[in-house]
């Protein structure tokens, strides 16, 4: 999982989030498992709800996972996920 | 606290929509700034907590992107420190999430550690250890009127809370919903709006449903309450029992702002504005009003502003420090911070051209400044 670099000092400073899965695995479960020991930057993606926060993209190949899935969307081993901010704000 | 002495100094926090702003001073007319903090995110709500021989300084940010959370710096803001675990978020089973941080209210000295908070959607919330963890008042939260509850323009949030130092009565002020009222420390709650109307309803008297949009509490008199509200600016003397309408005197009765002396009976601030359809100082001319006698009369205070002035104050971008003589301060939308050191006899501008202001708090603290700064 890439991070965009606002949200690295969150992560120890990473910009890239790896996980082991056995085979595929959806996003909402990357998310749990990549921010279990970071969970502020695990707030600032999802509100208490779970929900992903309106403002945050998640790309799976290059597609938006509200277009496909949401966080019920599939990655598979090896696949790279972006987490970029939309273009918002005045 | 009373009479200033050498070791003491002034903070003046300022939310803004892009960021928070901090000065310091010796005098309440040179301050020294820091900032902006938490840049790009905006700050609705600052409390100032003097308590316990610190000063912490707790913030709600609100980032459009990344979410709410609550900040605290107990350095005047050279760090910050943000609860890893969150210091305001829904327990599971409530199927809410903060939207934003309204109020941050720390409570009276007889109480060390309690903080109070009001968030968006509509709750309450009370912390025991000084802000780095709040619970959520149920009390509040399961109320039976809360599907009856609306959203102001600014959604739907309890901004205004005050607590008796010496009992248990809480009061909450929420548009749209207006006054409630706890006498048992926040367990339950009762509407609390007999006198206030909402002629934007079909009922204009209605038990609840009023868009109050600020409360404070007089600081001398027990039971006395000030509310400026959604046009009508209002005094209770029987704790909120009753309410009557004090506007007479004042250039229009909308505005958000009201404040009350820190140790004065009788004593409270407004900014009116036009109107709810024209939300400018009347005829642009920005003026702060004072009564000394609880409303019975009004002064204009307008020594120290700009001539021009077509921004609003927004309820929470006004506050008073505890020094004698009380010190205000209030913010506009326009970015500009004016400071008064008498009471509002006389403002001067201590900050322009910042991003909205939403959030200003100031208070008297022990020490010398030692936030860095750059002289205004």
């Amino acid at each position: 999982m890439v991070l965009p670099g606002v949200l690295q000092p969150l992560a120890g400073g990473q910009s890239i989030l790896t996980t082991p899965a056995d085979g595929a695995v959806t996003v909402g479960w990357l998310l749990d498992s990549v921010t279990g020991t970071y969970p502020v930057l695990a707030r600032r993606l999802r509100d208490e709800t779970g929900a992903l926060r309106r403002y945050v993209n998640i790309y799976v190949n290059g597609e938006e996972v509200r277009r496909l899935r949401g966080l019920e969307t599939e990655v598979s081993a090896g696949q790279e996920v972006l987490i970029i901010q939309s273009v918002a704000g005045g | 606290m009373g009479c200033m002495n050498a070791s003491e100094s002034f903070v003046l926090a300022i939310g803004t929509k892009k960021g928070l702003w901090l000065a310091t001073s010796q005098d309440r007319k040179q301050w020294s700034f820091s900032g902006p903090h938490f840049l790009m995110s905006e700050i609705p709500s600052i409390g100032i907590d003097t308590r316990d021989g610190r000063t912490r300084i707790m913030v709600g940010v609100r980032s459009e992107h990344w979410g709410p959370y609550v900040a605290h710096s107990d350095d005047l803001g050279a760090s910050w420190t943000e609860p890893e675990q969150g210091a305001i978020k829904f327990p599971e089973g409530t199927d809410a999430a903060v939207e934003r941080i309204w109020q941050i209210y720390p409570d009276a000295e007889s109480r060390p550690g309690v903080v109070w908070a009001g968030a968006e959607p509509i709750s309450v919330w009370k912390s025991t250890d000084g802000g780095d963890h709040f619970e959520l008042n149920r009390g509040l939260w399961d109320h039976p009127h809360r599907s009856e509850w609306g959203a102001g323009y600014g959604g739907a949030a309890a901004h205004s809370i005050v607590v008796n130092p010496s009992g248990d009565d809480v009061h909450v002020a929420m548009s749209t919903g207006g006054v409630y009222r706890s006498l048992d420390g926040g367990t339950s709650w009762e509407p609390r709006n007999k006198g206030i109307s909402a002629y934007f309803m079909p009922d204009p008297n209605p038990e609840f449903g009023q868009c109050v949009h600020k409360i404070a509490a007089d600081a001398a008199v027990e039971g006395r309450l000030y509310a400026q509200n959604h046009h009508g600016v209002y005094r209770t003397d029987d704790n909120a029992e009753n309410w009557e309408s004090i506007a007479e005197g004042l250039p229009a009765d909308f505005g958000f702002v009201m404040l009350t002396h820190p140790r004065r009976a009788g004593t409270a601030w407004v900014v009116p504005l036009k109107a709810d359809g024209e939300r400018i100082p009347p005829d642009g001319k920005l003026a702060v009003h004072r009564t000394d006698d609880a409303g019975a009369t009004w002064k204009r205070l307008d020594s120290g502003l700009p001539q021009s002035e077509f921004n609003a104050v927004l309820r929470d971008a006004a506050g008073v420090d505890s020094a004698e003589p009380a010190g205000v301060y209030f913010g506009t939308r326009g970015g500009a911070v004016y400071a008064s050191a008498d009471e509002g006899e006389t403002f001067a501008e201590v900050a322009s051209h910042l991003p909205d202001v939403l959030c200003v708090r100031a208070a008297v603290v022990a020490g010398a400044p030692v936030a860095a700064g750059t002289p205004k």
